[in-house]
């Protein structure tokens, strides 16, 4: 009978040997990240810079020349012009106005006035005006959300397993974390509410994913008293590595249809998590483990000493 | 553990076919849900304003405009207090929170206390009195300094708001918008969601007024355009263009407030054939009209609306009726607003729109094109995956996550929560994630089967060690969610309510009806080995 597998049955692949590796290109993957973060930094949407989004759609493909001259006239600053769907879709972005929040609204109308004039027939399909003290209570709302996440992981894991996993979820968490940032840096993809959103389920899926591996782990410290810990260790990602890529396997199916039919809005976030699958199966194995190596040498295995730890036996097939 | 007694499958199948029912009405035409009965017609998943089109304004009462009204009144009753009490000043100075007297003579401080007391109003208390004043008067200084304390702001904002959403409340229902949200959001501002609505102009010039209006007299002395004001009077700028004059001299003391109308209609004067509002009074309206009309025959007489002058009709006889008429070159839609807004009645403090997102219908109607494709594609793919790589158990992982889609609508429907755009996109997530307790239930099966174990033994042993797995990985992401359901505005809501739901659906789909699957299938098939 015919069933797919993503790896063979019985694998015995030594992944704590690239411990050190995956966890210095781990962290200089989030050190650049951290700094791509500040220089040349995100490209902050309305939602937590403030201004305007309209979306329009003109009766015939859209003159973007004529429509930037004449909506550049109207004073309000730089105006960006944008095509995405079909030629006659217009998005059309405004930075924040300067003035109090109610300023938004002024311009915003100023431009839906001045598109209904110059273009008879154009659909103002979507508008969005975000004023300044909306978006700050956005943005801090935000972060805090993401902030209060990573404690409820830690708190949650912590109390669940010993001390060393909900350490080793932590850090793989942050180091997950900002790697995503990075990604909206690089790409300059709009990081708005919906990045948010994208953040903390990337993180949900992360967590989930330690878990199971977490979980084996420590059953197997349960059953193989004295086993050495590297080897228990590589034994429980092993075991579980037909889970962890086949359920990386069944989200990344039902994600991507999120980024190829997803509209505008849902596109990056189906982008973003298609990243952030990858990223949360390497890091399980790569960085998640090897944390709980260095951590739990001696500590959770006392009775086996960590110069014992030599390599298996049998060596990947 | 492998041993289903008859009640519980009838119940397991009982929330299946009952999910099922519950969600139906989600997919027949208008038609069909007018020819049923009400409770199950609207059983319906709720669709967030991005998915249907509509406007979703956040309004910002503007606290300041409250406290300096109160101080300007203050202001005013100081010093017919202070006259009455004779005591003599040189200076009433309005400040941020309260006012200061400069008092003439210092040894008057202690009845100019006593004198602005008595201004105090009582916050808080019940029928039997108690409560406490909302002035703080200090003295000190050859000054005296009356300020509103912090008890009595917190009370003045709460009223404002509280009296603005009413307000918002009744010019918008007069509009004809068809299931407005009007919520009150922190402590100063409103929320409102218009469904349906693409133009929100009108709705946001309709609570951009304040609609404060006034009936007050004209100075007929003084020329408006000399720039200074003489005491006790305003200029104001003129609202009716053209033939009249731009500006007029008015009055401070406000004659009829715009608080005593009973009622307002736009209608047409049958003479001119324009367009006027006709007003009527309540009592003491009526009596107080009645009284300045007597009284200034033959002087102009102002309409103040939002200290801009409407008109300015000169009185040609006393007005006994209660009864009056604005005119000033309206429009018809104008005049029917102006009626809305007086009918309403007046805003404590002006309101400004702070965010507003608005989707069109037929971009509302793409989304939802583009979700669905999205839910169906991915729910093929992901299928097709778990039959790929489970056989017959992972057929059974499909059906469960059919099961799984229709109880999370079920739940959404029976709830009445929203499903916004990235509500969708949870729902597709959530797909992705629901088969994960099936591949690590597969997986140890295989596991076990590989260990030697029975049939019966693997499945058995599979289902149990595996749970503990199950619920720890869900509840992390259960516990995300909430945080982002607590901490999340509208559609982002929307995304953390279709994952927990469908999370929670999948620990009943993935665990217990699987199980009753596979249980049955054993049971009939007796089979030597698993297909896993």
């Amino acid at each position: 009978m015919f069933r797919l597998r993503l790896v063979p049955d019985n694998t015995n692949i030594q992944f704590m040997r690239g411990r050190h590796a995956g966890l210095i290109v781990s962290a200089f993957l989030s050190i650049a990240s951290v700094v791509l973060f500040f220089y040349p930094g995100l490209n902050y949407g309305i939602d937590f810079r403030g201004g305007i989004v309209i979306e329009a759609r003109t009766p015939q493909a859209a003159d973007f020349a004529s429509l930037r001259h004449t909506l550049g006239q109207l004073n309000l600053g730089q105006v960006a012009l944008q095509e995405f769907g079909s030629p006659q879709d217009v998005l059309i972005r405004l930075e924040r106005q300067p003035g109090d929040d109610a300023a938004q609204q002024v311009a915003a109308d100023k431009v839906r006035a001045t598109l209904a004039q110059e273009l008879p027939g154009t659909t103002v399909r979507r508008v969005e005006a975000v004023g300044a003290s909306v978006s700050g209570e956005l943005f801090f709302n935000g972060m805090l959300a993401l902030g209060l996440a990573l404690l409820a992981m830690l708190v949650y894991i912590w109390f669940r397993f010993e001390w060393q996993f909900g350490f080793g979820a932590i850090v793989t968490l942050l180091l997950d974390v900002t790697k995503v940032v990075g990604f909206y840096a690089i790409t300059g993809m709009q990081f708005n509410l919906t990045a948010i959103a994208a953040i903390l389920t990337i993180m949900g899926y992360s967590t989930n994913d330690k878990v199971v591996v977490y979980d084996r782990m420590r059953e197997n410290l349960r059953i193989y008293k004295k086993m050495p810990l590297r080897e228990l260790i590589d034994r429980s990602i092993n075991e579980t590595l037909n889970r962890t890529l086949g359920t990386s396997m069944s989200t990344l199916l039902s994600i991507l249809p999120l980024a190829f039919f997803g509209g505008e809005a849902l596109q990056d976030f189906g982008i973003v998590l298609i990243f952030g699958i990858f990223l949360a199966t390497s890091s399980s194995i790569f960085i998640a483990a090897p944390i709980l190596l260095f951590l739990g040498e001696n500590r959770l295995r006392r009775n086996a000493p960590a110069e014992n730890a030599a390599p298996a036996a049998n060596p990947t097939p | 553990m492998l041993y289903f007694p008859r009640w519980k499958i009838f119940l397991i199948v009982a929330i299946c076919v009952l999910g099922t029912i519950l969600t139906l009405p989600n997919f027949f035409s208008r038609e069909t849900l007018s020819a049923l009965p009400n409770w199950y017609a609207h059983n319906r998943v709720n669709l967030g304003l991005d998915l249907r089109g509509g406007s979703h304004l956040l309004l910002e009462v503007d606290m300041g405009a409250v406290i300096r009204d109160r101080v300007e009144g203050l202001v005013d009753s100081a010093r017919t207090q202070l006259r009455n009490d004779n005591v003599g000043y040189t200076a009433i100075t309005p400040g941020d929170r309260g006012i200061t007297v400069q008092l003439r003579d210092p040894a008057q401080a202690d009845t100019a206390v006593r004198a602005l007391r008595q201004l105090a109003n009582t916050i808080g208390g019940g029928p039997l009195g108690g409560g406490q004043p909302d002035l703080e008067v200090t003295s000190g200084g050859g000054s005296v300094t009356a300020r509103l304390s912090e008890i009595a702001l917190r009370e003045r904002a709460t009223q404002a708001i509280e009296q603005s959403i009413e307000i918002v409340r009744r010019r918008i229902d007069e509009t004809g918008v068809n299931e407005p949200t009007i919520a009150r959001q922190g402590a100063d501002r409103i929320l409102v969601q218009l469904p349906g609505v693409e133009d929100p102009d009108r709705v946001k010039r309709l609570l951009g007024t304040t609609a404060k209006m006034t009936f007050r007299l004209v100075d007929m002395n003084a020329d408006p355009s000399a720039g200074r004001a003489p005491p006790g009077t305003d200029i104001l700028p003129s609202a009716e263009g053209g033939r009249a004059q731009s500006a007029y001299v008015i009055r401070k003391k406000v004659e009829v407030d715009g608080a005593n109308l009973t009622n307002a209609t736009a209608g047409s004067n049958p003479q001119t054939g324009e367009w006027v509002v006709n007003f009527e009074f309540d009592s003491i309206g009526a009596r107080r009209f009645a009284d300045v009309t007597r009284a200034n025959v033959g002087r102009p007489f102002a309409i103040v609306l939002d200290n801009k002058v409407i008109s300015a009709p000169v009185i040609r006889e006393p007005i006994t009726g209660g009864r009056g008429q604005i005119s000033g070159s309206f429009t018809a839609a104008d005049a029917n607003d102006l009626a809305v807004l007086l009918r309403a009645g007046a805003l404590p403090a002006p309101l400004k729109v702070i965010e507003e997102r608005t989707v069109g219908p037929d971009l509302g109607a793409d989304s939802i094109r583009a979700g669905l494709m999205s839910v169906g594609i991915g729910f093929v793919l992901v299928c097709a995956y778990m039959i790929a790589a489970y056989g017959l158990f992972g057929a059974f992982a499909c059906f469960a996550l059919l099961v799984n889609t229709v109880l999370t609508l079920a739940a959404l429907s029976l709830l009445q929560a929203t499903l916004t755009l990235p509500g969708i996109a949870g729902v597709l997530l959530s797909l992705g994630l629901a088969v994960d307790a099936n591949i690590l239930i597969n997986e140890r099966i295989r596991e076990e089967t590989k260990k030697g174990r029975g049939v019966f033994g693997s499945v058995e042993a599979g289902f149990s060690r595996a749970y503990s797995t199950i619920v720890d990985a869900n509840l992390t992401t259960a516990i995300k969610m909430a945080i982002l359901f607590v901490l999340g505005t509208g559609a982002i809501k929307g995304f953390a309510v279709t994952i927990t739901f469908g999370i929670l659906i999948s620990l009943f789909t993935a665990t217990v009806l699987v199980r009753l699957m596979m249980v049955s299938w054993l049971r009939k098939t007796r089979p030597a080995v698993l297909p896993v």
